[in-house]
């Protein structure tokens, strides 16, 4: 049986993270690329073959919305780790601690002061006509005027070598119990090379996670509470995954009742009260006295009790304003009003279709951009230039044009590959990475991330709602 | 506890318990029809009639033949009731109450759904001997119960848990015990000849109880064998020590030493007593079938009460 090798490995045309152009192996990966060189292929593919089963038996599986409810599919878990050197991370790390200092004083100030409309930063129509934005959530002031505690920003790496930010996911980010099994599935599958590599340690992000709920009340021992959609939800796993790692009740709303604006969980020994809510339904669903009147989600009253601080919610309603596209373009500059520094991962170029300048490129340059309606996420709603048909660039300019506001674009950016195995071969697939912020007192990132990977071949799409799978990320000490 | 996951736990329990009773019963009537000599036919309607979903069956597939009968009773998705849908079903109660169990009783109940799963994709009723499957999910069920109690703190949780296995388990032994009603001898002469005697081990075994009877009785005796089954105060499938059992953990609920305070309690004190408080001759005079058809209305009166008491979130806001 013949040994892994790279032989046919391709490299050109993109940043390779294992690999220099000239295919000399990047530092970090060495022992990565030693050790599969003397492993024969069908240990290899066997290895690959017993992650899937791991997956099953731990129940790590989601429900596709369009598929039928009750289908079940696992996200792919390629063996390949990406490996990030120590200094790369050091990098990050500070970038996206100021990202988010930054973010949580612009939502702060939108709902309050509103001081960065008067000085003329960001046009104040382009906030108040983003569907994203919460009239209700004006005066509130959450405490410690953190409003996105938990955060997972999209990080893309573009052939110039260079990280972006690519998303900022202020609302309900997931992904990070994949972050947190997979890791355990790698220690099972490359055991000697965690003894060998000193791979940062991720186990501690669920610890952090619930003492940065419990920094968000004064309540002793502070009853806290994860908030589902329920089973059907993509994410359940994660929802279930998180509140039973961090001891917290996993509750739906019609779990909770809300009396004399206190939150109660319904329970065989009556009423018990509740102090702060990780909540993972979405802004429009939590209340339907509030929101949509016509959500099942939510808890009736629960707005209320949030405003009269009788509970935290976490994250804060209406920090998808900061989320939006459209915003995103302006965030460098958001970053330099209130903190008097340059961002250091800087943002993709993008394109504001309701600037007539911007809109006018955008609709010249449609074949080489990729759109994004301003607020939609998970991969929908989005042309790629490069790789749609003259109708569906028509059909999308069509679009732009009857509503600007809900469009940006950008140029397509060549997301680094990492080497992953396919159909018994390993060859380069695109990824990006999502790293984990908490926010309650101060900023803490575990070292460690989300790594997706666009499984097709060529293709620039992560989503696991569209195909893309998911590899462990080590982040690597001195 | 929340009161919806009390009730996830509950039936979690009630279907693992479930497709454990039907495994066992569909194991020993094959071996059963095996041993029959020439001239009595093989029984597999009593089994079907036992579970009380006879017209379900009929509608579907009209007279009673063996191998349809252990479709609709382990893979058939329509029946609700069948092994495939009572683990399907804990499973999802399961998802819904991940954070209460411990990892190695979760992979247990996902371990036994992807068998199911397979059963019904791989068509193993049509395979000729069934046994080996049944038996793997038996063990597979057994293996819940057992993980649970090495695994699993006793908190309300756990006697929630254990409340639902021991009422299944205590309307199933009713149910194998009447299915004897429904069981035809050729003739009167029959009764008390080798084939009578082969039938009354046979429901001993479904039950897992034909050791431990042995033990204390015996010699088989219908008389014997209800009071067994019924009466018997240390045997953990006898329907007695099941409510016994079940008193124990709603007392433990409620912080209660003896009586009752609230109306799950109440009902089943009573029933409880009522078996304390007859002898096998009574039955017998009253008639077994009457007896165990009586018995099963006030069990489902008693499950009604539980939810009433502690799962109903209406009645639970309402309250206070």
């Amino acid at each position: 049986m013949p040994k892994v090798n790279f032989d046919k490995y391709e490299t050109t045309g993109f940043y390779d993270e294992m690999f220099e152009s000239d295919k000399s192996v990047r530092p970090q990966f060495n022992l990565l690329k030693k050790r599969l060189e003397k492993m024969d292929w069908k240990k290899l593919n066997f290895l690959q073959h017993s992650t899937d089963r791991a997956q099953l038996s731990l129940g790590m599986t989601f429900n596709v919305y369009s598929d039928n409810q009750g289908i079940e599919r696992i996200l792919h878990l390629d063996i390949l780790p990406r490996i990030i050197s120590s200094s790369e991370w050091d990098y990050l790390e500070k970038g996206l601690t100021q990202r988010i200092y930054a973010l949580n004083l612009f939502i702060d100030d939108i709902y309050n002061d509103q001081k960065v409309f008067k000085d003329k930063i960001i046009p104040k129509e382009l906030i108040l006509s983003s569907a994203t934005f919460l009239k209700q959530c004006e005066g509130l002031k959450p405490p410690e005027k953190v409003w996105a505690h938990i955060t997972g920003s999209d990080l893309i790496r573009n052939s110039d070598d260079q990280f972006y930010v690519l998303e900022d996911n202020l609302r309900t980010p997931s992904g990070v119990s994949y972050m947190l099994e997979n890791r355990e599935i790698l220690k099972r599958t490359f055991p000697e090379l965690f003894e060998k590599l000193h791979v940062r340690p991720v186990y501690n992000y669920t610890h952090n996670l619930r003492d940065m709920l419990e920094s968000l009340t004064k309540v002793t021992p502070a009853s806290i509470a994860v908030l589902t959609p329920g089973i059907y939800n993509s994410a359940y796993f994660e929802h279930a995954y998180l509140a039973q790692q961090m001891g917290a009740e996993l509750v739906e709303g019609r779990d909770l009742v809300v009396k004399d604006d206190f939150v109660y969980m319904v329970t065989t020994s009556g009423l018990q009260r509740v102090d702060v809510i990780y909540r993972r339904v979405d802004d429009d669903f939590i209340d339907p006295l509030i929101f949509r009147k016509d959500s099942m989600l939510g808890t009736p009253g629960l707005f209320n009790a949030y405003k009269k601080g009788n509970v935290v919610l976490v994250n804060a309603p209406g920090t998808g304003v900061a989320d939006d596209k459209a915003v995103y373009a302006y965030i460098p500059r958001i970053i330099k009003y209130y903190l008097g520094e340059d961002a250091l991962i800087p943002n993709v170029q993008t394109y504001i279709c309701d600037e007539e300048k911007d809109l006018k490129y955008v609709l010249e340059n449609i074949h080489e951009l990729v759109v994004k309606q301003t607020d939609a996420s998970g991969g929908y709603g989005m042309l790629i230039g490069p790789k749609s048909t003259k109708e569906e660039q028509e059909e999308f300019k069509l679009k732009i044009v009857n509503n600007p506001r809900n469009y940006i674009a950008q140029p397509t950016i060549n997301l680094s590959r990492v080497p992953t195995l396919t159909d018994g071969e390993i060859e380069g697939r695109h990824v990006d990475l999502r790293p984990y912020i908490l926010y309650g007192k101060d900023i803490k990132i575990i070292p460690g991330a989300l790594t997706r990977v666009a499984l097709k071949k060529g293709s620039l799409v992560v989503n696991s709602s569209q195909g893309g799978g998911s590899k462990d990320t080590w982040v690597l000490d001195n | 506890m929340l009161s919806r996951v009390a009730d996830a736990i509950y039936w979690m329990n009630r279907y693992i318990e479930r497709a454990e009773n039907y495994a066992r019963f569909m194991d020993v009537n094959f071996n059963l029809s095996l041993e029959l000599s020439s001239g009595i036919s093989e029984q597999w309607r009593p089994l079907v009639v036992t579970t009380g979903d006879w017209a379900l069956y009929e509608s579907l597939y009209g007279k009673e033949k063996k191998d349809k009968i252990i479709y609709f009773l382990a893979f058939d998705p329509e029946n609700p009731n069948s092994i495939y849908n009572s683990i399907t079903r804990s499973r999802e109660n399961a998802r819904a109450i991940r954070p209460e169990l411990t990892k190695e009783v979760w992979e247990q109940i996902n371990y036994l759904y992807y068998l199911v799963k397979d059963g019904l994709e791989k068509k193993r009723w049509k395979k000729n001997d069934p046994r080996n499957y049944f038996t793997e999910i038996k063990k597979g069920c057994q293996l819940v119960y057992g993980i649970t109690d090495a695994t699993i703190s006793r908190n309300d949780g756990w006697h929630f848990g254990k409340i639902g296995q021991l009422i299944e388990r205590a309307d199933k032994t009713s149910r194998v015990l009447d299915v004897k009603y429904h069981m035809l001898l050729p003739t009167p002469e029959e009764v008390g000849s080798p084939f009578d005697i082969i039938q009354w081990a046979s429901l001993l075994k479904s039950v897992s109880a034909y050791d431990m009877y042995r033990k204390k009785n015996g010699k088989l005796t219908p008389i014997g064998i209800s009071e067994f089954l019924i009466l018997d105060k240390i045997f953990p499938r006898s329907i007695l020590k099941c409510l016994t059992q079940t008193e124990q953990s709603l007392h433990i609920i409620s912080g209660r030493t003896e009586g009752y305070s609230n109306n799950a309690e109440k009902q089943l004190g009573i029933l409880k007593s009522q078996l304390e408080y007859v002898d096998i001759q009574d039955i017998f005079e009253m008639g077994l079938h009457e007896y165990l058809d009586n018995f099963q209305k006030k069990l489902n009166e008693t499950s009604t009460a539980i939810f009433e008491t502690f799962f109903s979130m209406e009645n639970i806001i309402n309250r206070n």
